[in-house]
């Protein structure tokens, strides 16, 4: 997994020369969590329960938008063939680029969610612990389908509107997972979550193991 | 061998929709729109062959790019796609009498709206997703996708919160066949619709085969022109 | 210049076959059946009309594309059972450049040297950026670079990792006349220390001095295949195949 490395490291370069990625994501999740806010326009005592929905659709919809870069630059100068033609492993692209998407998810996750916090009368430092968990599986598992679906979308036709509606139905049972895992550990910590962590534990494992597989069917003509 | 699935089929049909109406006695506490049930269960079970079969072809057409395979899966799709609509049609028919409601988000319900999300998603890779032919083999890797979320999807939804827990016995009525009568009718309904389901599979596959020639005809034909011209 | 290390060619088997090589895209066959063999420590140029298939032969070389029918081999290996680790001994120059707009050019240049584990990757980046030309302005983001700069940056990439056998889409497009030189001197050391090229042209006049033989491609087939001659007969056995294939 060298060459996935090696993607990842140059991903991260990019990122720092240009910024665009992180700023873009940032500002984006920051948009749709005051849209989401104002819109639901929730008293102060049932704020707190919107938490965990609002939370997660931000996340979602931002990151459809943030991992199609990892793609999109690739497409200048066909950068893709250029990884083709080395001695790497497709499955190392996949690695490589799902790393690259699960570090800018988390910068926006953490970006975020102590926004949520503050918007929506809640203390999250309590359960923070947990939290970051039920964060890193949702991330993950969000990341693993993303990746691979954002590397079709590319190439497609009606990309824009491809992704979304490819990924959003695949992707129901992952809210719903993260969304009742952070209800629960809001509740009261990690224990009575057992049953939506092991749902996303799940997914993550089962669509990180497929995207491996599956990758090199995609990028190979 | 062509006449002989839509024969089977029309045969099966026809006892079926017999035993249906004709044969089964009328379900005490739902009364008659109980009798939906068979077809409603059928539909349900052929979808989900269709969707397995979509994951099949897609393994095979992606493993040795057998165009046989990819028409299989194209049309499977559509087909499950049909069967899941209906699916979701006969249940609010069914529930209104019976909960009064239009809709609910239960376990059951909600999984059939999730898969069929995921296939009319395919439908539309397959439709807009440009005439390149890498388009077949992302849709072949969606298929497959589609079907290991499966599993997920249903442990998923018994997290949600759903309405009133009554409601969800429902269709656990559905395991209260008294009546033998009543099983035999479920079992035909279904080798009707699973029948009825290949038949339509096979002819959207034809269908399929029949595009391609004519395609192909059709770039004979114009690179004949050119070269007169 | 110089670090070109001499292969021997002894009895090794030949870098690329090629037989009935068939690429069909939406039905049509770009590729008609392609035979073709190169060996080592040979320049073969390529010509044909536009959308004769040279892009799409020289992409199916590369292992990019997989023919719809036929046999490639690449140093008596399968291309359909090539191992990743093949890949090390090819060398592909496209038309688009491989190259990352944000990154500077020895930024991508040590990218592909990772890729390609290029042992003592900073010298090689360095002595390659230093015959392309562009020490100076290997240090800013390539997004700036000219037509001229992108092309021998490419080339620096495709020949970083020294692979057996070179791939060279157009390889003198956008160069001055200075640099087409360097880039045929160049060529000429590779291939006299053992390599095989296999170089598409449009341009007889830079690429005959250096082809040691010539095919062309026409209607997705190879129509014919010249040893080394002048720039003349060559444009003149080109102007053959095309009026005569009909």
């Amino acid at each position: 997994m060298r060459g996935a490395l090696v993607i990842f490291r140059k991903d991260l370069s990019i990122e720092w020369r240009t910024r665009e990625g992180v700023s873009s994501v940032l500002v984006l999740g920051l948009l749709l969590l005051v849209v989401l806010t104002v819109a639901h326009d929730a008293p102060p005592e049932a704020a707190p329960a919107l938490a965990p929905s609002v939370l997660w659709a931000t996340f979602l919809f931002t990151g459809l938008l943030g991992v199609q870069r990892g793609f999109l630059l690739e497409r200048e100068n066909d950068c893709l063939a250029g990884l083709l033609v080395s001695p790497i492993d497709p499955a190392a692209i996949y690695v490589g680029k799902l790393s690259a998407n699960v570090a800018l998810l988390a910068v926006m996750q953490l970006f975020v969610v102590p926004l949520v916090g503050l918007f929506l009368h809640l203390d999250l430092m309590p359960v923070l612990p947990a939290l970051l968990i039920v964060l890193a599986l949702g991330n993950f598992g969000f990341a693993a389908l993303a990746t691979l679906f954002a590397a079709i979308s590319v190439r497609v036709r009606a990309r824009e509107v491809m992704l979304p509606l490819l990924l959003l139905p695949l992707l129901v049972p992952l809210l719903i997972g993260t969304v009742s895992a952070t209800r629960s550990v809001l509740a009261g910590g990690l224990a009575l979550a057992t049953d939506a962590v092991t749902v996303l534990v799940a997914f993550d494992v089962i669509f990180a193991v497929a995207g491996w597989l599956l990758f090199a069917y995609v990028v190979r003509d | 061998m062509g006449r002989v699935l839509p024969a089977v089929t029309c045969a099966a049909m026809l006892a079926a929709l017999y035993l249906v109406f004709m044969v089964v006695p009328t379900e005490q506490q739902m009364g008659i729109v109980q009798r939906i049930f068979y077809f409603h269960v059928s539909s349900a079970w052929m979808a989900f062959i269709g969707f397995f079969l979509v994951a099949g072809a897609s393994a095979v057409y992606l493993w040795n790019g057998s165009r046989a395979a990819d028409r299989l899966a194209e049309a499977a799709a559509e087909v499950g796609v049909l069967f899941c609509s209906l699916v979701l049609v006969t249940g609010p028919i069914w529930a209104r009498p019976i909960w009064g409601v239009w809709w609910t988000w239960d376990p059951r319900l909600t999984m059939t709206v999730i898969l069929w999300a995921i296939y009319v998603s395919y439908l539309m890779l397959r439709a807009f997703g440009g005439a390149d032919e890498a388009v077949n083999r992302y849709a072949a890797v969606l298929g497959i996708i589609g079907v290991l979320d499966i599993p997920i999807i249903m442990v998923s939804v018994r997290l949600l919160r759903g309405m009133h827990p009554a409601v969800i016995t429902r269709n656990e009525g559905g395991s209260g066949l008294v009546d033998p009568w009543m099983r035999i009718a479920l079992l035909v309904s279904a080798v009707a619709l699973v029948l009825l389901g290949s038949w339509l599979m096979q002819l959207r596959a034809r269908m399929g085969r029949l595009g391609e020639e004519m395609a192909a005809l059709r770039r004979e034909e114009e690179a004949r022109h050119g070269e007169v011209a | 210049m110089g670090d070109v290390g001499i292969r021997g060619a002894g009895g090794a088997p030949p870098p690329l076959v090629a037989e009935g090589l068939v690429r069909a895209y939406a039905g049509v066959r770009v590729l008609a059946g392609v035979d073709l063999t190169v060996e080592a420590g040979e320049t073969l140029a390529l010509l044909g009309p536009n959308g004769a298939g040279k892009t799409t032969l020289l992409r199916v070389f590369a292992l990019l594309l997989r023919p719809s029918a036929g046999r490639l081999a690449l140093f008596d290996v399968d291309a359909r059972s090539a191992p990743p680790a093949l890949r090390r001994r090819l060398g592909y120059l496209a038309h688009e450049s491989f190259c990352y707009p944000d990154l500077s050019g020895a930024e991508n240049l040590t990218f592909h040297a990772r890729l390609f584990r290029v042992p003592a990757a900073r010298e090689r980046v360095d002595a390659l950026l230093a015959w392309a030309g562009l020490e100076t302005a290997g240090r800013r983001p390539i997004r700036f670079y000219s037509r001229g700069m992108s092309q021998r940056l490419a080339l620096a990439r495709a020949l970083l990792h020294d692979p057996d056998l070179l791939l060279l889409d157009e390889p003198f497009s956008g160069l001055d006349p200075a640099a087409v030189e360097t880039l045929q001197e160049r060529l000429v050391a590779l291939r006299k220390a053992g390599r095989a090229i296999v170089l598409t042209t449009h341009d007889l006049d830079r690429a005959a001095p250096i082809a040691t033989r010539t095919a062309i491609l026409h209607r997705g087939r190879i129509a014919s295949v010249l040893d080394s001659r002048g720039a003349d007969d060559v444009a003149a056995a080109y102007r053959a195949v095309v009026a005569g294939g009909r």
